[in-house]
């Protein structure tokens, strides 16, 4: 009798310590995605009344002018994404064709090593390099170099997510095509890659929506501009840039009008992600 | 697949020519770093590591208050996040049902894409008010003998740094140890509950062990994010070269101080001081995300099948 008490009072033992312990896990999640809601709570809270016409159309100007905007700098952050897409593209989907379809040599583990390198190197130290390599020989900041730097984030990511999708393409289809004669560049582009386009696209968005968030390789490349800048060899403005500037700013109107481009960048993220989850949804489902 | 015509053969050259470009850019950014601050590397040596002096006026560069400072935001926020991480990847990959896991996977993933900018002017005007009326003088009466907080605290801090840190590496913790659990083979957790062991018996001594250096990974991924990470950092850290065991004051981490003061670097041997914390940062995240790689690699690698305890 008394050992069945004691085995008894055991598992009540063990069950309150499992009670607690499962707890624990579901406030820990709790803890995860709180941030998420604070944060984009101030953030819409700070945000929305800088977001009026002026911030879309005017330029930054005396900080006690309410009549001012972050206008130069989200053309900036287009002009910066144009230059890094046109590079990070193309060498992206290039170099993740070449993994997927031309697999299987030394070069391969060694190209995928430098991928996960690229990837992984800090966000300054990548804006340190580019300012190194061309800001100095130049001497002057850039919307190429900010572009540049940019880029050197982007390709990493559009590799993996090119390479990924790709791989998710049946071999048959390319079976079909080579065995009917199409040659092999013609079986990748025409056959592979219209399948894995949505993929391909949904990676490449990802990964500009990561780049138009990035502050840190902007700092020493396109540097910020006050005024609209006329010439891709002049320092450029960025949307990044002015929060990070209004926001060590003494002045309300200039930490209001940070909390609104922290907004649009926030806004911009959320849109993406959720498209793109949206795409790829569809990609799987096929 | 054999490749005879000319086409073919163009095709294969031009995604090598764009897939060694890649290559290229990874040396040449290790390489243009390292020339960058040769000059810094030939006037200090191995003492620019441990040099405790920062002045940018007499021209004397040690980085330590820097490795110092990225060190213990670092491990804070590892250690912080790696416990809340931990458990909530065990909620999403054991307990949640599924209608619930995927919109918390979803917002898992939407953390880890809000930019740092954002976290920094968050951690700025909301956090470290925040932390200043509600957490610090707690602290501070609880805590305040081991001498980690005292004094006056402004708001811009190693703490707010740190805590800011682990709610930017928690999303990437928490994904990748989520992952690493649901790759281990349901035979683990049938035999254990079929023993009559509890769910939370069942993950401590059948889950967990068996998914151990996976979470190691995990933990090693975010501490490579938490070294590099400069925005957020920057903005809450306060922007003082000293070192300080007291948390509730200003400090520099490797990355901020090359935000704070790279512009304003005018002579070669500052800028190229620099250039050296940014090449030791380079390496520092490079050795880190390789180990990281590797262990997490395994981890979902070796769980085919086979029994482990």
């Amino acid at each position: 009798m008394g050992e069945q008490r004691a085995i008894a009072a055991n598992l009540q033992t063990r069950r309150l310590v499992n009670r607690v312990m499962l707890t624990m896990a579901a406030i820990s999640i709790l803890v995860v995605v709180a941030p998420l809601i604070l944060v984009l709570a101030w953030v819409t809270m700070q945000g929305l009344p800088a977001l009026n016409l002026d911030f879309f159309t005017r330029l930054p100007g005396s900080p006690d002018d309410p009549h001012t905007g972050f206008a130069n700098g989200i053309v900036g952050t287009l002009i910066l994404l144009a230059i890094s897409s046109l590079i990070s593209v193309p060498v992206g989907i290039g170099a993740g064709i070449y993994l997927s379809e031309f697999g299987g040599s030394k070069f391969n583990t060694v190209l995928r090593f430098a991928t996960d390198v690229l990837s992984g190197v800090p966000s300054i130290s990548i804006g340190v390099f580019v300012y190194a390599w061309l800001v100095q020989p130049t001497r002057t900041f850039s919307a190429w170099a900010g572009g540049i730097a940019l880029a050197l984030i982007m390709i990493p990511l559009i590799i993996r997510s090119t390479e990924e999708m790709l791989r998710l393409v049946p071999q048959s289809i390319r079976e079909a095509a080579l065995a009917l004669g199409a040659p092999v560049w013609r079986t990748v582009l025409r056959y592979a890659l219209p399948v894995a386009l949505p993929g391909v696209v949904t990676g490449i968005l990802l990964a500009m929506a990561r780049a138009a968030g990035e502050t840190a390789p902007l700092l020493f490349t396109a540097l910020g501009n006050n005024q609209w800048s006329t010439s891709l060899n002049e320092p450029v403005a960025a949307l990044t840039l002015q929060v990070y500037f209004g926001a060590q700013s003494a002045y309300e109107i200039q930490k209001r009008q940070a909390w609104g481009g922290a907004l649009v960048l926030v806004i911009l993220v959320l849109v993406t992600s959720l498209l793109s989850r949206l795409a790829i949804r569809r990609v799987y489902a096929l | 697949m054999k490749i005879s015509r000319l086409s073919d053969k163009a095709f294969i050259i031009v995604t090598r020519v764009l897939a060694t470009m890649v290559l290229l850019a990874t040396v040449g950014i290790l390489i243009g770093t390292y020339k960058g601050a040769s000059l810094s590397l030939n006037t200090f040596g191995l003492g620019f590591i441990t040099g405790l002096n920062w002045d940018p006026v007499q021209e004397v560069f040690g980085a330590l208050p820097f490795i110092y400072g990225t060190l213990v935001t670092s491990l804070i926020a590892l250690l912080l996040s790696g416990l809340v991480g931990v458990g909530a990847a065990i909620f999403l990959a054991e307990l949640a049902p599924s209608w619930l896991r995927t919109p918390l996977s979803f917002m898992v993933e939407l953390l880890a894409a809000i930019p740092s900018i954002v976290y920094g002017i968050w951690g700025l005007f909301v956090f470290a008010p925040f932390l200043r009326q509600n957490v610090v003088p707690g602290l501070k009466a609880m805590l305040g003998w081991t001498g980690l907080f005292q004094g006056a605290f402004y708001g811009p801090s190693l703490l707010t740094a740190s805590l800011i840190l682990s709610l930017m590496v928690l999303p990437i913790v928490t994904a990748v140890s989520r992952d690493v659990l649901m790759s281990v083979p349901d035979s683990q957790r049938e035999a254990m509950l079929g023993l009559g062991a509890t769910r939370w018996e069942t993950i401590r001594r059948a889950v967990l062990p068996y998914a151990r250096s996976g979470i190691v990974g995990a933990l090693i991924l975010g501490l490579g994010r938490a070294v590099g990470e400069t925005m957020a950092v920057t903005i809450v850290i306060g922007n003082r070269s000293e070192i300080v065991t007291n948390l509730l004051k200003p400090g520099n981490t490797m990355a901020s101080v090359i935000a704070n003061e790279f512009a304003e670097a005018a002579t070669p041997l500052y800028q190229s001081a620099l250039v050296e914390i940014a090449l030791l940062l380079f390496v520092i995240t490079l050795v880190v995300n390789i180990f990281a790689r590797l262990l997490v690699w395994r981890a979902e690698r070796g769980m085919q099948g086979t029994v482990r305890v």
